[in-house]
């Protein structure tokens, strides 16, 4: 039996429609069927200036719009070679954990929803609205944050920054114990999620799956550590990793990873320097031809940019690497087999999000 | 044993309410009574848009450099301008914006070199009309005046 799954189904977070091959409740063979929501991203940025193509890379992972941001900028600093200033880099380095918290809040919520536990759902936007409050307050936008600039920050910090950073995660510690009492050991959510969707590491390098996904099967590969970006080598964190390979390991591996950037947030709140929060860069931003690819660790996964200069006001080509599109290919080898409703915890566990698979 | 008080004085079960009735606290609820009570907005936040009025003269703040329709990623402003031959200045004539294609990025705040633009905390703006979304001088000057409704 051919079954359509979605677009409209809310289990596929978006507008993601699979063709399932059934044969009874096992599935035999499934297809991916995405652009319900490609707007041309990439073609945009070639009609667009450096710095009037910021807000646009918020909109591909709406769910983490400050790592794109930050990939984003990083990308167009070294076409430029420019460096933003230290104070800079640490306020990124926080607003890009905050907002790992935040996006990996939603997953937990959503795909904790798609398999029945209603209270995670709660749980989790609640703590999220306290992130996106953070947002708010800095740059005065919740989602499509454009938090970063070309060479820095736009906004100097506000006032109330650090007693709010402090009381967010001096709270979320306490839930996010809370959220280990509610999941990690409850039968059904062990039952459902151990042993589904295995995807071995050697799979994962030749699928080029990357993120919580290929720690959940044991291999400590954190562009973070591998190759630091915007000071993260100053902090001490763990690259936290599982063997198990299967669903529920990268349910703890994103756990894990919640309290890994709690600490960085901790480390990097005592040490903002004082400075400029802004590099020295031209208004009107003409690189000279050539090309640069950055790649950053987003709560996803890899997400790099691309980008070629011909020495003119606008990129002659914008390529993104997105996170979700890659490791959602991975989707067939691990749903083939399986029974239909795990197709659900599988794509739960993948964490897409279809603004960037389609772009 | 202990299995067995438990289950006889129902300890789990009250265990369970004693979660639900912390929830009950007035400090544990989130819910915002919008539209009730307006939600209370960071000060940056980038909502409507509103063209400065110099308190003192009465007069447009801005001097109409068209910085703002040059930093705006989808060209959604248009200013027009007339050239005053006795000040030499540059005469605001009219000024759209177009909300139905903003995102709200603050690029245009970011190149006013007077603040004469700037994103509010206002954000009822919406519109029967497509139209309706395209503001004016007078609208952006005066600002948003959703109607109140009353039951």
């Amino acid at each position: 039996m051919v079954l359509n799954m979605g677009p409209q189904h809310p289990s596929t977070h978006g507008v993601l429609r699979l063709v399932l091959k059934l044969d009874g409740e096992r599935v035999k063979a499934v297809e991916c069927v995405i652009g319900y929501l490609h707007r041309g991203v990439e073609k945009i940025g070639e009609n667009r200036t450096y710095i009037q193509f910021a807000p646009y890379v918020d909109r591909m992972d709406y769910i983490s719009a400050v790592s794109n941001g930050l990939g984003y900028c990083l990308a167009v600093e070294g076409l430029i070679g420019v460096e933003a200033p230290p104070r800079a880099q640490i306020v990124r380095v926080i607003f890009a954990e905050l907002n790992r918290i935040a996006s990996h809040l939603l997953w937990l919520g959503t795909s904790a929803l798609d398999l029945g536990a209603m209270t995670a759902l709660f749980y989790c936007l609640r703590e999220r609205e306290e992130v996106l409050k953070i947002f708010e307050n800095y740059c005065g936008a919740r989602l499509t944050t454009h938090a970063f600039r070309i060479g820095g920050l736009q906004y100097e910090l506000h006032d109330t920054f650090e007693a709010e950073t402090r009381a967010f995660s001096e709270m979320f510690k306490k839930r996010l114990d809370e959220y280990d009492q509610l999941l990690t050991n409850n039968p059904i959510w062990i039952e459902r999620l151990k042993g589904v969707g295995v995807l071995t590491a050697d799979e994962c390098k030749s699928w080029g799956v990357s993120g919580p996904m290929i720690r959940a099967a044991g291999l400590a590969w954190d562009l973070r550590k591998a190759q630091p970006y915007s000071g993260y080598d100053q902090f001490d964190f763990d690259i936290p990793t599982r063997q198990g390979a299967d669903s529920y390991d990268r349910y703890l591996v994103r756990i894990d990873e919640m309290r890994q950037s709690l600490r960085i947030i901790d480390q990097a709140i005592e040490k903002i320097p004082t400075g400029a929060i802004m590099a020295k860069v031209p208004k009107v931003l003409k690189p000279a031809p050539g090309e640069v690819y950055v790649s950053i660790e987003a709560p996803k996964g890899e997400l790099g940019y691309y980008i070629v200069s011909d020495g003119s006001l606008h990129p002659y080509r914008l390529r993104v690497r997105p996170p979700s599109f890659i490791n959602l290919a991975s989707l067939e080898k691990m749903a083939v087999g399986a029974l239909v409703a795990d197709v659900v915890a599988i794509i739960g566990t993948i964490d897409i999000v279809l603004g960037e698979v389609d772009r | 044993m202990l299995e067995t008080i438990k289950r006889i004085f129902l300890l789990d079960l009250l265990q369970g309410l004693w979660v639900t009735f912390k929830m009950q606290r007035t400090s544990n609820i989130t819910t915002e009574q919008y539209p009730k009570e307006l939600p209370k907005i960071g000060e940056r936040y980038r909502g409507a848009p509103r063209l400065n009025i110099n308190p003192d003269n009465g007069e447009t703040l801005c001097i109409g450099c068209d910085l703002c329709a040059k930093a705006c990623p989808e060209n959604l402003i248009v200013v027009g301008t007339h050239r005053n031959k006795e000040t030499r200045r540059l005469d605001l004539t009219y000024f759209t914006y177009d909300l139905s294609r903003c995102m709200f990025c603050g690029l245009c705040e970011d190149a006013c070199p007077v603040d004469a633009l700037e994103l509010t905390q206002d954000f009822e703006m919406a519109s029967y009309t497509r139209e309706g979304l395209i503001w004016d001088r007078q609208m952006l000057e005066e600002g948003p005046r959703p109607t109140k409704y009353t039951r």
